[in-house]
């Protein structure tokens, strides 16, 4: 499904990825790890297209297209999904209008015809409830007034309808408590199925007793420097980054 | 933190960007048509003569000619404002055309004498003025250069008491109204543009609704600039007896010149104890072409008084036109417990510049005013809120709220805000809130990361910014208005 090959990118002049590798089949759930500052938000920004992020080297193949090629909307509607580690605030636009304009947008692109109201609002019903949503949060502006838990709760919420190939989480988990984290996790593995895949991307790794990864790579530096199952996760939590980072310096003075 | 939001872009992407607006922004005025018609045109100029020759056209008794001449020699005295945020050329007051009308067959009375190529025009510009034809709840008068060409469910409208007509035909019909309330809200001594227009104004629409009556129906002037090189100076009277209610709408459009043309319009309100007017603007003059030539001037003076007790006047524009616009529709809360609103939208796109904004003058006890102001600079333009409110010192508990907010798209224009407060009696409370935000790439980028396009995203940004004024729009004129925004902003992000 998606394939990265020796990614390189930079941000203010500034390298932040130094040669990723890395390959996510349908079905898989894989966690990305890593000290703050180890590129984990650049990469998924990259991967969704963000502007202010400039790919100078390698490769990025989804479902047999380049994704480089793409415009962020484009990867979008191709089925590329990122929960954003700071959703921003739509004024005035409701979650309805929006998600109404976002689903059509992406039938339209692959020729299949508009939700009707009623289907739409059915569907929002019904997901919302996944995540305990009030339904008043329909009406409501995108994010305006929510709190940092809601905002992380409306990207899921947005996840579960757009239904696309490949979603990406970003610090999903961070400013969460326990019991948002639990509803959260519950959303992503309603969505998740043999025929799409996820991403995590976090810091800590109680988010993943719950989104439970089939593969966990430690990021630092800008490079995978380690990968594993997700026992690999439990190891990091127990033993802290110092513990794969200072292997990875001595690699690297060797 | 945010490590979105600071980030530089590579000046390819810029430039790319830059491409977009210039194509999108190429996206024609499609209003900007020229109808062939003769047309009866003053020589160019002004002076006694002239104005004689205008009140002389219309038919108007002696005292209106004599109070246009008034208003004239008290112009001759006055300069003008040099205040407002814009900048253009001197205006050439003797290389104007004070008055073009289409030519008559004969004074009209119906529709069939109306000239069909009239009739086609207002028609092109989605104002059919066949009644069967019509938006159903909206009576038209149609405003062509300086002469009223047509009226709408007038008949309808007399059942219930309601006079709307040109202000031609009031001043010939209704003297006494006239008479009355002309010049009671803005006297032709108010500044430069309302003297002059109080010296030459040709048409505009007059409205009468009786005591006690609610207008079943929106009533509403279309007005269009045809001639080359004339003014247009309309004069709109709305008069709201005790209890009644009326919502106008204005809408105006012109072709597109090359050369500058001014519009100095002036309107009064005026609502009696209990009486309600919503007046409501979608302004569309021509703004000028991208490099910035052409474009109408639009110099008006629109002013409410609310004389009775628990009268209301609330004003909505949507400005997307002219190329300078310079308006501040106001309101006068003489009456205790009256309310004066002011919804606003203004849109500059490239050399467009634009000075609007509203005084809310309480002198009655326990006044209440609101003031919503959206400003949306894109281009190279230029937007200013200018509001005054001030209270005065018998009114006791009034309170105002004004919001303003302006957005930028682009780096090259500006927004301005001067927000002047005067307060003579402590018990009133007056809140100001301000805000300048960005159309940011941030959003921009989360709604394309949901499969939205970056033109529709902006379209999205927009109207949510708006949406507190749309919503005090009347149905039709908020779809209407929604849609020229997007042509007016096309691609100008940059």
């Amino acid at each position: 499904m998606l394939i990265i090959k020796n990614l390189h990118a930079v941000v203010e002049g500034k390298e932040i990825l130094r040669g990723i590798n890395l390959e996510v089949k349908p079905g898989e759930i894989h966690a990305i790890m890593g000290p703050n500052g180890s590129g984990k938000s650049t990469l998924a920004n990259v991967l969704a297209g963000n502007k202010g992020y400039e790919v100078t080297e390698g490769e990025i193949w989804f479902e047999g297209k380049n994704l480089l090629d793409m415009e962020p909307d484009e990867r979008a509607k191709e089925g590329v999904f990122l929960a954003f580690q700071y959703p921003v605030e739509i004024p005035g636009v409701s979650n309805a209008t929006f998600l109404k304009t976002a689903i059509n947008e992406k039938r339209k692109y692959l020729n299949l015809p508009e939700l009707s109201p009623k289907e739409f609002l059915d569907m929002m019903k019904e997901k919302a409830k996944i995540l305990g949503m009030d339904e008043s949060l329909i009406s409501r502006s995108v994010n305006v007034g929510f709190s940092g838990g809601e905002k992380k709760r409306n990207e899921i919420f947005q996840l579960l309808m757009l239904e696309p190939k490949l979603a990406i989480l970003d610090e999903t988990d961070s400013g969460l408590d326990i019991d948002a984290l639990k509803i959260v996790a519950n959303g992503v593995n309603v969505f998740h199925k043999d025929d799409n895949a996820v991403i995590v991307v976090t810091h800590y790794q109680r988010l993943l007793n719950y989104i439970v990864p089939d593969f966990v790579h430690v990021l630092y530096k800008g490079k995978i420097v380690k990968s594993g199952g997700k026992e690999l996760a439990l190891e990091l939590e127990e033993k802290g980054y110092d513990w794969v980072t200072s292997n990875e310096l001595e690699t690297q003075s060797i | 933190m945010n490590e979105l939001k600071e980030n530089k872009r590579p000046l390819e992407e810029i430039a790319e960007d830059m491409k977009v607006l210039e194509d999108l922004t190429k996206a024609e005025y499609k209003w900007g048509f020229v109808t062939e018609i003769e047309s009866e045109v003053a020589p160019k100029g002004l002076n006694e003569d002239i104005i004689r020759l205008i009140s002389s056209k219309k038919g108007e008794p002696e005292w209106m000619t004599e109070w246009r001449l008034k208003a004239y020699r008290h112009w001759l005295t006055m300069e003008e404002p040099k205040w407002p945020n814009v900048s253009y050329p001197p205006i050439d007051f003797q290389d104007i055309s004070y008055y073009s009308a289409p030519k008559k067959r004969s004074q009209k009375k119906s529709l069939d004498e109306v000239d069909p190529e009239l009739l086609k025009t207002f028609e092109k510009l989605g104002i059919p003025l066949e009644e069967q034809k019509a938006l159903a709840g909206v009576a038209v008068d149609a405003v062509f250069d300086s002469v009223s060409v047509a009226t709408t469910f007038q008949k309808t409208l007399k059942e219930k008491g309601i006079i709307f007509c040109s202000i031609s035909e009031a001043i010939r019909e209704y003297p006494d109204l006239v008479k009355k309330y002309l010049g009671s809200v803005v006297p032709y001594t108010d500044n430069f543009y309302a003297a002059l227009n109080s010296a030459v104004f040709s048409d505009g629409s007059f409205v009468y609704v009786p005591k006690g009556v609610r207008c079943p129906m929106e009533l509403s002037t279309y007005f269009r600039i045809n001639a080359k090189e004339t003014g247009q100076f309309e004069r709109t009277l709305i008069i709201a007896d005790e209890g009644s209610y009326v919502s106008y709408l204005e809408g105006c459009t012109a072709p597109i010149r090359d050369n500058n043309q001014l519009h100095a319009a002036v309107v009064e309100l005026i609502a009696l104890d209990y009486a309600e007017i919503k007046y409501s603007t979608v302004q569309n003059w021509y703004p000028g072409d991208k490099e910035g030539k052409g474009g109408i001037y639009n110099f008006v003076t629109k002013r409410g008084a609310c004389r009775g007790k628990h009268s209301k006047i609330s004003w909505t524009q949507v400005e997307t036109g002219s190329a300078i616009t310079w308006k501040y529709p106001s309101c006068i809360l003489q009456g205790d417990y009256s309310v004066g609103e002011f919804y606003s939208v203004a849109v500059t796109n490239n050399y467009q510049q634009a000075d609007t904004g509203t005084k809310m003058i309480h002198l009655g006890k326990y006044t209440k005013s609101t003031v919503v102001s959206k400003g949306i600079s894109a281009g190279k333009s230029k937007n200013s809120y200018r509001g005054l409110v001030k209270i005065g010192k018998n009114a006791t508990g009034a309170r105002n709220f004004t919001q303003c907010d302006s957005m930028l798209m682009g780096d090259k224009c500006s927004a301005n805000t001067f927000p002047y407060i005067e307060v003579e009696n402590d018990t009133a409370k007056v809140e100001h809130e301000a805000t300048t935000s960005k159309v940011g790439e941030d959003q921009i980028f989360y709604l394309n990361q949901r499969g939205i396009s970056t033109e529709d995203a902006i379209n999205m940004i927009v109207n949510g910014f708006c949406k507190e004024v749309f919503k005090e729009l009347p149905m039709e004129f908020a779809v209407e208005a929604q849609k020229l925004l997007a042509v007016s902003l096309e691609g100008s992000v940059g």
